[in-house]
């Protein structure tokens, strides 16, 4: 091999290794990565939650189960058809932003966000009904306290997220609108929503389906 | 800037995925009034929920669409969550005492 040859060679090595430590992670770009590691992180936060939740249900003797009614789990049911819905439209809109209909996508992108203030406006509807009832943080009529206070910690947490979803959905489709966010962006964003509706997914059954009265 | 992966997304295959995910939370609503324990009624229910994350995680999120991802994503989660199942005993402990001592 002549001198030549290892140049080109050596060249061809370094371009590969400088490519090989520029590009991004499983080639997903730096702040759709940054959603993921949120996500991850956020799942943690949840199961934290979720698995808290359950080892104190487990661990209390006689724990209540206020949910009898037809018209709290019809509530329920629509929050989560609602919930899921929303993920459709989220799709539809990347979809459109990605075949460049940007009218179509701003529109599925606000539909969304709305599931997203009917789920929001359910979930308060809710907890007045149960706030009428007797039950706050501290205190509620059915027995032990704790059944209330993880009852609101974990879906005010999980309402906080989609609070903070609608918004980041008005403020995102407003921007992309008006051109300064692309298709990407309103993907990341549907990653973040797509998450809210899978939290969801594990709250229904354990919060309020294990303590339906029988 | 662009994604670098081209979501391979059609409208059929989104909407046969959601009507999956209403199915199956109605089949959670079913669950919820067998006549069963509540031990067994939270393994079915669990059950259920795990397979709906995994549908929404691999079609609505696209990881279907990215193995390596795909990976990062499951070790991660599975490592967390296996890290957070430390304190069942305890919590068996504080309502049945310790079995184990005399």
């Amino acid at each position: 091999m002549s001198q030549a040859d290892f140049s080109i060679h050596a060249q061809v090595s370094r371009s590969e290794a400088t490519e090989a430590m520029t590009a991004p992670a499983f080639r997903v770009p730096a702040k759709k990565m940054a959603m993921w590691l949120f996500i991850i992180a956020d799942s943690a936060t949840f199961a934290g939650c979720l698995v808290a939740y359950g080892f104190i249900r487990n661990s209390t003797p006689d724990w209540p189960r206020p949910f009898h009614g037809a018209a709290e789990l019809t509530n329920v049911a629509l929050m989560t058809l609602i919930l899921l819905t929303s993920s459709l439209t989220m799709l539809l809109g990347v979809q459109t932003a990605q075949a460049g209909e940007k009218a179509k996508a701003f529109r599925w992108t606000l539909i969304t966000a709305l599931f997203g203030i009917l789920f929001a406006a359910l979930h308060l509807r809710e907890w007045m009904g149960m706030i009428g009832e007797g039950a706050t943080l501290f205190h509620n009529p059915w027995g032990t306290p704790l059944f209330s206070s993880l009852f609101f910690s974990i879906t005010g947490l999980h309402l906080l997220h989609v609070t903070g979803g609608v918004i980041a959905l008005f403020a995102v489709a407003l921007k992309y609108q008006r051109g300064r966010y692309q298709a990407d962006d309103l993907e990341i964003t549907g990653l973040y929503w797509h998450f809210v509706d899978l939290v969801w997914m594990f709250v229904v059954p354990f919060v309020y389906l294990l303590n339906l009265a029988r | 800037m662009t994604t670098g992966v081209a979501h391979k997304s059609s409208l059929g295959k989104d909407l046969i995925v959601y009507v999956c995910l209403l199915a199956l939370a109605a089949i959670q609503f079913v669950i919820a009034y067998q006549n069963i324990s509540t031990a067994q009624m939270f393994v079915r229910m669990l059950a259920v929920a795990l397979i709906e994350a995994g549908l929404a995680l691999l079609f609505f999120m696209h990881l279907s669409e990215n193995r390596g991802l795909r990976w990062f994503v499951l070790i991660f989660t599975v490592a967390v969550l296996l890290g957070l199942q430390y304190g069942w005993t305890d919590s068996f402990r504080l309502i049945d005492g310790v079995p184990w001592a005399k």
